[in-house]
């Protein structure tokens, strides 16, 4: 077990390294980045003192080095719009991305496996048919469509929920749909997968032979076997919505890293748009991390597998 | 029973149907012919209807503007899906707008098919220093999440129709590298491989003769399935006003304009949102069913 840690960690650990890399590599493609950590109204000379101040005159492997250090001790710059930390501003945000994360996560678990459940159990009925449908429409319809819709439907015409803002459940339900729901359809899909394949197996059909209550043969049986997929996605779409709710922040005006990035981005702020890319990933890889464990954990096979590889 | 021979049948020669031929067995499945006539619809009005467009896409009105979809002409026009808040025609920027989402996406997929067909071909093959280096970077990339990456390349790239299929092809190449890295690592030390080894044929020769039919198919199904990715993806930025800019009208662009009328103007989102959602919902059709015929064994894994 703690060579597989050791082995998951360090797996980790040189992830992160190469997203500092191609972080880097990306302010450095433009062709001077000191024009990119100022201001469009910047002087010559005040790009002079930025390049300077961040050694942007020096070797590029000297910079890079300065770079992951500077990162690694958690200073991630200033924001030149609000003259702020970067990792002040991120850290005022997280707390929100987190808590509509969450939510989504909940919805794209309950909505998901239920409906990957209901399709399964049922196979090739109505049922089957219709869960099918509206995951397929789940993944067609893009989240930005979909918010605007819901907005129209429950925040104008009908007024039930607020249409934007932070605040209290009300505020939450309308974001937390739009960013569980993409991901709902996926997860019902392969929970349907998955769980045709494990009702296929002899040791159901056993089970089915001595006279278990379909409920017990579902739940205990056949569920169990049938998470272990779900729960590696479940865990990857956890960490995409940690990083990747640009789209439905920004609609909702959800006061998340996602949103700060692509005002960030609109208002050229640079170190922000970094800081932020940074974060993302570093969520992003934490999570994954925290799922392989999880999994080593609940599925000894794997620790095994994971030893002679 | 009289007579009660037994009568040998002699084994009928039963000869195995041929296998209908993929694309056949594609559009067999009511999921790949929807698909395909969605797709055939979609590509015919967005090519041939954005060049007879009733009106001039980026032509402002400001005597009309936010003008509901009407069959009935006002002021001497009409205007089939309405008006925007410039008084431009929805319908005529919708015909465009589709062009240029199908554009963007049938550039950016084969480009970084290429792409990633051939890092993956070399690092797969060759193995050492060069694969370990840029599987890493696989690694890493594919652990910024998309669209915090894509946003990030825009915010140094700057946006524009060639910056955006630029920004979609670095998000996009390294989906096909991995896979197709693995494939290569399985296929590199299978008997025809080594046979033609044996015989001397060239690294070049192996692997343009006899690893690429093998990974074809499989890179043939990754980019269906990317297609729709792709075309969310260019929505999403045009939606944040990140992408293509105007006076060329997107989907995307067009439906992150009427964000401030939902309340007024519920066919300003409509429209584009749902012709999105038709765009990609053909693609996914097509892709699931591509994927059951050509590779079952990618079922599960997902966009690129």
């Amino acid at each position: 077990m703690r060579q597989y840690l050791i082995r998951r960690l360090a797996l980790s650990l040189t992830a992160m390294l190469g997203v500092l890399t191609i972080v880097f590599v990306l302010l450095h493609i433009s062709g001077d980045p000191a024009a990119l950590l100022v201001t469009q109204d910047a002087t010559t000379q005040d790009i002079e003192r930025i390049r300077q101040a961040y050694g942007l005159d020096r070797p590029l492997s000297v910079q890079y080095g300065r770079f992951i250090a500077r990162v690694a001790r958690g200073d991630l710059g200033y924001s030149y719009r609000q003259g702020l930390p970067v990792t002040e501003l991120i850290g005022e945000r997280l707390g929100a991305t987190f808590e509509l994360a969450l939510a989504a996560l909940a919805v794209a678990t309950l909505l998901g496996v239920g409906l990957g459940m209901v399709a399964a159990v049922r196979r090739g009925s109505g049922v089957d048919t219709a869960a099918m449908t509206i995951a397929l429409f789940g993944t067609s319809m893009p989240s930005f469509w979909l918010g605007l819709l819901l907005i129209i439907v429950f925040g104008v015409n009908l007024g039930w929920l607020p249409v934007s803002g932070y605040g209290g459940l009300d505020h939450l339900v309308m974001p937390a749909f739009v960013l569980g729901g993409f991901y709902a359809a996926q997860v019902s899909r392969l929970t349907r997968t998955s769980l045709l394949d494990v009702l296929a197996q002899d040791y159901v059909r056993t089970g089915r032979a001595k006279g278990l209550p379909g409920r017990v043969l579902l739940f205990k049986h056949a569920l169990r076997n049938a998470a272990l997929p779900v729960l590696t996605v479940l865990g990857l779409h956890f960490g995409q919505m940690l990083g990747g709710a640009l789209i439905v922040e920004s609609i909702f005006a959800w006061p998340g890293m996602g949103r700060l990035a692509v005002q960030a981005v609109l208002g050229r702020d640079f170190p922000v748009v970094q800081g932020a890319t940074i974060m993302g990933a570093a969520v992003f890889i934490a999570v994954n991390l925290t799922v392989d464990l999880l999994y080593g954990w609940v599925d000894p096979r794997l620790r095994s597998a994971a030893q002679r590889a | 029973m009289a007579g009660s021979t037994l009568v040998f049948e002699a084994p009928r020669s039963a000869p195995r149907a041929p296998r209908a031929s993929p694309v056949r067995r594609l559009l067999r499945s009511p999921s790949g012919a929807v698909g395909a006539a969605l797709l055939a619809v979609l590509l015919a009005t967005g090519f041939v209807g954005s060049m007879v467009t009733p009106y001039d896409p980026a032509a402002q009105n400001l005597d009309l503007t936010v003008h509901p979809p009407s069959l009935t002409p006002v002021r001497g026009a009409v205007h089939l899906l309405g008006t925007d808040q410039l008084g431009r025609d929805v319908f005529s920027r919708l015909l465009v707008g589709l062009r240029i989402s199908l554009l963007v996406a049938l550039a950016v997929v084969p480009l970084s098919t290429l792409a990633g067909l051939t890092v993956g071909m070399v690092t797969g093959y060759r193995g050492g220093w060069l694969d370990v280096a840029l599987m890493r970077l696989v690694d890493a990339q594919l652990s910024i999440p998309t669209l915090l990456l894509t946003v990030a390349v825009v915010a140094v790239l700057g946006s524009g129709l060639l910056q955006i299929v630029g920004v979609l092809v670095i998000a996009g190449w390294p989906g096909y590298a991995r896979v197709v890295r693995a494939e290569v690592l399985s296929l590199r030390d299978r008997e025809f491989a080594a046979a033609a080894r044996a015989v001397g044929a060239s690294d070049v020769r192996i692997l343009a003769q006899h690893v690429l039919p093998n990974v074809l198919p499989t890179v043939l199904v990754l980019a269906t399935l990317h297609l729709p990715v792709v075309i969310v993806l260019e929505a999403a930025l045009s939606f944040l006003g990140l992408g293509i800019q105007p006076p060329t009208p997107s989907l995307g662009q067009m439906l992150g304009y009427s964000q401030d009328l939902v309340w007024q103007a519920w066919w300003m989102p409509t429209i584009p949102g749902v012709a999105i959602t038709v765009v990609v919902l053909a693609f996914n059709l097509l892709g699931d069913r591509m994927r059951d015929v050509l590779d079952p064994r990618l079922r599960g894994l997902g966009p690129v």
